[in-house]
């Protein structure tokens, strides 16, 4: 089938501003698109940058924009994004810089790993042997131990689009690696430094990250029970944990949000300063009737939503450390 | 159609014109809505951060309660349909989980049927998908020619597909264009039409959730949009209660972008009065919109 690409280049040694170029290839039916670029690469304009290696979504290498959403190249097939004759988009992964065209530079993508200290930090000495850890506590790691550090999720992030201080999805997923472990003795520190700003509380939720992995390693979902473990942990310094502290506190009280004191929780109950911040916004909120009711509606059933949060509301996060890590 | 009706906490706080909006439209529609008061809040994927388990049985008495009616559910807010539709799909892989929630929603006599299920539908879903553009066109009074509309979905509408129901429907991410068109506007489309509106970091980190919002609206606005529309209450509140914050972080300027709750719009097209359905009930003026409208 012909394949015709539409592929965004850029040399900042030439001085020159990124373009789209087109590219017609005549490929086979199961072709994927780095099929399709490795073709133009080798028979039809060797400037073409691109970055690859293993060809079977292992290596991590070839994560770009293709259609405008972060894919694996080579796990891409064209016939699942365009008929015969249609254009694909290809573009270099965002959210980092690119050194020349479909390559882009993962060193910021590096650096916010190694910030997260991604190595396993014990306590008392080693074995004698090597650790055993039960299986079940290896399984519940099983989704971030699949990360192939490709910078899919870190390309269409929507918290990094507007602040490059985030640690963003793939580190934080890496740290719930070691947090989650039960051979790791440093929970608490870890806690304490992912619950900086620019950690686990700036991201949006926003489950991009989620839908694009190509490994399912679902990073929003790992950032989710670090920020249970720190909440647990009772690292409450921060407006991301008073904020969910706040909000369950205030759902428990009237079985639905009370929108007028979530804000002000938030900030500390005694935090007048933090507080007063919301009041510019008041006389917005007041003159087109949106001002939250001071005295929230209670539904009648709130002695069983009670209920419910007494019943599951104190049990430790799961699935944390299942099992305590026994050397030999 | 008959719909058990949860119209979410945030209509009945911060955007009450969502719900004064959405119950003067359905009887037009010929939808009854059977409104579950005693429901409770979803936990919009805060109170899971908490614990995943209460969250679950927080909505297992919701869904419960309509599965008593024997009615699918209709909800008027992205992030519940999102929170709602990971619940269900996590209490249909967990029996054991279900089982264990049902033993406490026995002590109400309540029950949630996990393996039955239950459709869970937003409102832009219903019309899709239940009542048909076709049925929607043959309602409108006054197509809303010459208004140009953008949508905007928010996130849990959207993502994760596999759970939202995107292999049985997939063009869901596409359900706003549709009812825009259908309804007689012309469409503007633009990138961060599917992207975050920055609320859930609002109170978190102020400056990221209000430059998300601005860049959105920029876009929009660049695009020639004389407004947006959203199935979500959440994104309402961060693109136009905090419009006027966010317009600082603007990269164009004199940002005005009026944000329109989606039965605001349907209800425009119905021939309802603006300020029936609080069209000026929003921080952002809707000038824009009568004036696309009257010209």
């Amino acid at each position: 089938m012909q394949v015709k690409l539409k592929v965004k280049r850029f040399d900042p040694e030439s001085g020159e501003e990124p373009y789209y170029q087109q590219y017609s290839v005549e490929m086979p039916e199961t072709a994927t698109v780095l099929d399709a670029l490795i073709e133009v690469r080798e028979y039809h304009d060797g400037s073409l940058s691109l970055r690859c290696s293993c060809r079977s979504a292992i290596c991590g290498s070839c994560a770009m924009r293709i259609n405008g959403r972060a894919r694996l190249a080579c796990k891409t097939s064209v016939r699942s994004l365009a008929e015969e004759g249609e254009e694909i988009l290809v573009e270099p992964a965002g959210n980092m810089p690119t050194i020349k065209d479909l390559v882009a530079d993962m060193a910021p993508f590096w650096d916010k790993v190694r910030a997260v200290k991604p190595w396993l930090q014990p306590s008392g000495p080693p074995p004698e042997r090597e650790y055993v850890v039960p299986n079940e506590a290896m399984q519940a790691l099983g989704e971030v131990m699949n990360c192939i550090m490709c910078g899919a999720c870190v390309s269409d992030c929507t918290s990094l689009e507007v602040d490059k201080t985030f640690l963003g999805p793939a580190a934080l997923a890496k740290a719930w690696r070691f947090v989650g472990d039960p051979r790791d003795a440093q929970d608490l520190s870890r806690l304490r430094e992912y619950s900086e700003p620019s950690g686990i509380w700036d991201c949006t939720r926003c489950n991009i990250c989620v839908q694009v992995c190509p490994k399912d390693v679902k990073p929003m979902d790992q950032i989710l029970k670090l920020r249970a473990a720190a909440v647990h942990e009772g690292i409450r310094n921060n407006n991301g944990s008073r904020h969910t502290l706040a909000f369950v506190e205030l759902v428990n009280a009237n079985g639905r949000l009370d929108e007028f004191r979530l804000p002000i929780f938030t900030e500390g109950k005694f935090n007048i300063i933090g507080q007063l911040s919301y009041l510019p916004s008041a006389p917005r909120m007041i003159r087109s009737g949106k001002m939250p009711p001071v005295f929230p509606h209670k539904i009648s059933g709130v002695k069983h939503v009670k209920r419910i949060f007494k019943q599951f509301g104190e049990r430790e996060p799961g699935p944390a450390k299942l099992v305590s890590a026994g050397g030999h | 159609m008959r719909y058990a009706f949860w119209p979410g906490c945030v209509s009945k706080g911060a955007a009450p014109e969502l719900y004064t909006s959405m119950v003067r439209v359905a009887p037009e529609l010929g939808i009854e809505l059977v409104e579950l008061y005693d429901g409770n809040c979803t936990g919009a994927g805060v109170i899971s951060e908490h614990s995943m388990e209460t969250a679950d049985a927080l909505n297992a008495r919701n869904f419960a309660m309509a599965q008593r009616l024997d009615l699918p559910l209709m909800n008027i807010c992205s992030t519940c349909q999102g929170v709602q539709s990971m619940a269900q799909n996590r209490m249909r892989k967990n029996s054991k989980l279900a089982e264990e929630i049902n033993l406490t929603l026995a002590e109400e006599g309540l029950h949630y049927d996990a393996e039955a299920g239950l459709d869970v539908k937003n409102f832009l879903w219903v019309l899709v998908e239940d009542y048909g553009l076709d049925r929607l066109k043959s309602m409108i009074k006054k197509p809303l020619t010459g208004l140009k509309a953008g949508p905007f979905y928010g996130c849990y509408i959207l993502r994760p597909e596999p759970i939202l129901g995107f292999d049985e429907h997939p063009d869901r991410d596409k359900y706003l264009e549709f009812v825009i068109e259908a309804l007689g506007a012309t469409l503007i489309t633009y990138e961060g039409q599917d992207k975050c509106c920055g609320f859930p970091i609002l109170t978190i980190n102020k400056q990221n959730s209000l430059t998300m919002a601005a860049n959105h609206l920029s876009e929009a606005q660049q695009e020639g949009a004389d407004c947006l529309v959203t199935p979500c209450p959440l994104c309402h509140l961060n693109l136009d209660a905090q419009q006027p914050d966010a317009a600082k972080y603007a990269s164009v300027n004199g940002l005005e972008v009026p944000i329109l709750h989606l039965p605001q719009l349907i209800g425009l097209a119905l021939g309802i009065s603006p300020e029936e359905l609080r069209v000026n009930r929003h921080v952002v003026s809707s000038r824009k919109v009568l004036a696309a409208l009257s010209s």
